[in-house]
């Protein structure tokens, strides 16, 4: 697979800085013939050192950057580096096939899986097709029949799931975006297969756990869940859309977050500075992360799936008695 | 005068005060707010004692102003029939959130102003004669949002609901999912939606009444699993806000937009009920959901009568 071109971020300037001085080294030296071998090799070093703590250190609104990375992997490019003889299914069968939200039955190291997930563009093209991964009512009503046929034909059900929310809109509205995702919690309560989601760049709010009442939840170690994005919390309590990164510190939104608040059940680890720098190594380890998961929940009979996935929600939350 | 007399003549004086007619003095400001109350609709000035008689709604102009919950359980249940459960339970800080206030100094804030623990009350009470569960939201605490103790005592109030095997009613009144308690506040949509899908499964009956306002977290979990969904007069209900969505569609919605007359016109609630007509159709919805006799009992029981004779 090529290279793909790369958008950088703010944070990330020293390192194009020590980059390029590299480039110039290396330029340098051709054009002399001066061994400047010695020079080019210490800040390479450098650079390396400094990449890694730059990127294990991450503030959460840099984390928020990554997550929302214009090149960052989509649910599409996941599907064709993990999965064999993929089957889109559309339509849901009430006049509408919301391209926002995206299913179909593959193989996953052999075993068919009912996978669905949000769809965001890596272009402004690709993004208005998908409505920036922002699903209609009809794209939850779509995966809700999937969700029926998985669980019908004893499937296991995979989310991978990165949306900035679900659609506000004036026809979202009418056609009931609240209702739509409130049937699929109750719903997928209900289901009796193993069931995985993966927070794979934005999870925000209703939008992402419309898909998400699963056996298991993993997030990638960039990617976000959130009750609200950033930028609303901010406008609504800080009385500031510009204090996003205030809110982002103080919602607890990355993936350690919601690991120690014992909402999700793991980090999937990215390539060095985010999963657009290298999608084959992201689409692998997300593939390990279900099979892993997945053979875990095969052992468990139907009442059990329905069973655990009650008590997993069930102890959520945090009280004074 | 003497001493006397002027203390003779002070405690007639204050004797006459309350025979006085509210007309005829002029009063503070801050007196008649706590006389009167201004309808948000007709702009004209309502008596409280009045508007409280009419259950919070306006004899003008029909307008219904929002009631907290022991309101509602006055207008609701039967005399002295409602037993609230988990009033106990007190909300946490989890992530130790502050924005413009610390999140503990805005709970102690909203107790101290309402006197309520939390932004629902639940319980078990009876709706002429009938028994059921009820949880009623109560927007004056913190805009009634849904954090860890709103999700935690509903889904209390399902399990028992179901262990009793009483049918559910819900009154909704709440600006959505509580931010101040992040990702778990979001997960409290899923944890009574778990439950809700149990009682689904056992099927027994639940009502949603979505009152002024109902948004976000609440209108896309329990609020809309209503077998029956109520929207009362005069209430606006969403998922999304109406700025939020004009600035993203940029143009300019209707202004019946997110009415209860809007859902209704859009098929997404079973009907609109004013507020004093409300115990009536919860009653009547009971009646007509009763595991009663079926026709083929009815049938049986014509024929033993007939075979008796």
């Amino acid at each position: 697979m090529e290279k793909r071109p790369t958008t950088s971020m703010e944070f990330e300037k020293p390192i194009h800085t020590i980059e390029t001085k590299i480039e110039e080294l290396r330029s340098l030296s051709d054009e002399t013939g001066i061994n400047l071998e010695e020079q080019i090799e210490t800040l390479e070093k450098q650079a390396e050192t400094f990449k890694q703590e730059l990127y294990t250190n991450l503030q959460p609104t840099q984390r928020l950057q990554i997550a929302r990375h214009p090149k960052r992997p989509t649910f599409k490019t996941y599907i064709s580096l993990m999965t064999d003889n993929w089957i889109e299914l559309h339509g849901d069968r009430h006049g509408t096939d919301d391209r926002a939200v995206i299913g179909g039955l593959g193989k996953i190291n052999g075993r068919p899986v009912m996978l669905i997930g949000t769809q965001k563009g890596n272009s402004t093209r690709e993004n208005l097709e998908h409505n920036f991964g922002m699903p209609h009512p009809e794209g939850y009503r779509k995966a809700l029949r999937l969700f029926y046929h998985a669980n019908k034909f004893n499937i296991p059900i995979v989310t991978i799931i990165d949306t900035p929310g679900a659609y506000p809109g004036l026809k979202a509205e009418q056609t009931g975006q609240g209702e739509a995702i409130a049937f699929n919690l109750r719903e997928m309560a209900n289901l009796t297969v193993p069931f995985v989601a993966i927070i794979t760049g934005e999870g925000c709010s209703g939008g992402a756990l419309g898909l998400a009442v699963s056996n298991r939840i993993y997030l990638l170690e960039h990617a976000y869940y959130t009750v609200i994005s950033p930028e609303g919390c901010a406008s609504i309590l800080f009385r500031d859309a510009l204090k996003a990164s205030e809110a982002a510190k103080a919602m607890k939104i990355t993936a350690e977050d919601l690991l120690k608040l014992g909402i999700s059940d793991g980090t999937i680890k990215e390539p060095l500075g985010g999963a657009h720098n290298d999608p084959e190594q992201i689409a692998y380890n997300i593939k390990n992360t279900i099979i892993k998961a997945l053979t875990e929940l095969e052992n468990l009979t139907t009442e059990e799936i329905k069973e655990e996935k009650y008590n997993k929600f069930r102890r959520m939350g945090q009280i004074i008695e | 005068m003497t001493l006397a007399d002027w203390f003779a003549k002070r405690k007639n004086n204050k004797a006459k005060a309350s025979d006085i007619k509210i007309g005829d003095i002029p009063l503070t400001d801050e007196e008649v707010k706590k006389l009167w109350k201004k309808c948000n609709y007709c702009q004209k000035s309502i008596p409280k004692k009045e508007l409280k008689k009419n259950y919070m709604v306006c004899p003008e102009c029909d307008y219904h102003f929002r009631v907290g919950a022991q309101d509602r359980i006055a207008h609701l249940v039967d005399e002295n029939s409602f037993e609230e459960i988990n009033a106990h339970i007190k909300p946490a800080d989890p992530l130790g959130f502050y924005d413009t206030m610390k999140y503990t100094d805005r709970q102690e804030e909203a107790f101290s102003k309402t006197k309520l623990a939390e932004a629902i009350v639940t319980g078990f009470g009876f709706i002429n004669g009938h028994h059921l569960a009820l949880g009623i939201m109560d927007f004056s605490y913190m805009g009634g949002s849904m954090g860890s103790v709103v999700g935690e005592k509903l889904t209390r109030l399902i399990e028992e609901a179901i262990r009793r095997e009483v049918p559910l009613v819900t009154i909704s009144s709440s600006g959505g999912a509580r931010m101040q308690e992040g990702i778990l506040s979001l997960m409290q949509m899923a944890k009574t939606s778990c439950a809700l899908a149990r009682m689904h499964e056992k099927k027994l009956l639940y009502i949603s009444i979505l009152a002024e306002p109902t948004f976000g977290g609440v209108t896309a979990s329990y609020g809309t699993l209503g077998d029956i969904l109520i929207a009362e007069k005069d209430a606006r209900i969403g998922f999304a806000g109406r700025r939020v969505i004009e600035q993203t569609i940029r143009q300019k919605l209707p202004s019946d937009f997110q009415t209860a007359h809007y859902l209704f016109k859009y098929g997404q609630v079973d009907m609109i009920c004013h507020r004093c007509e409300l115990k009536k159709t919860l009653s009547d919805l009971f009646d007509l959901h009763k595991p009663g006799q079926t026709f083929v009992q009815k049938e049986k029981e014509a024929q033993e009568a007939t075979a008796g004779n």
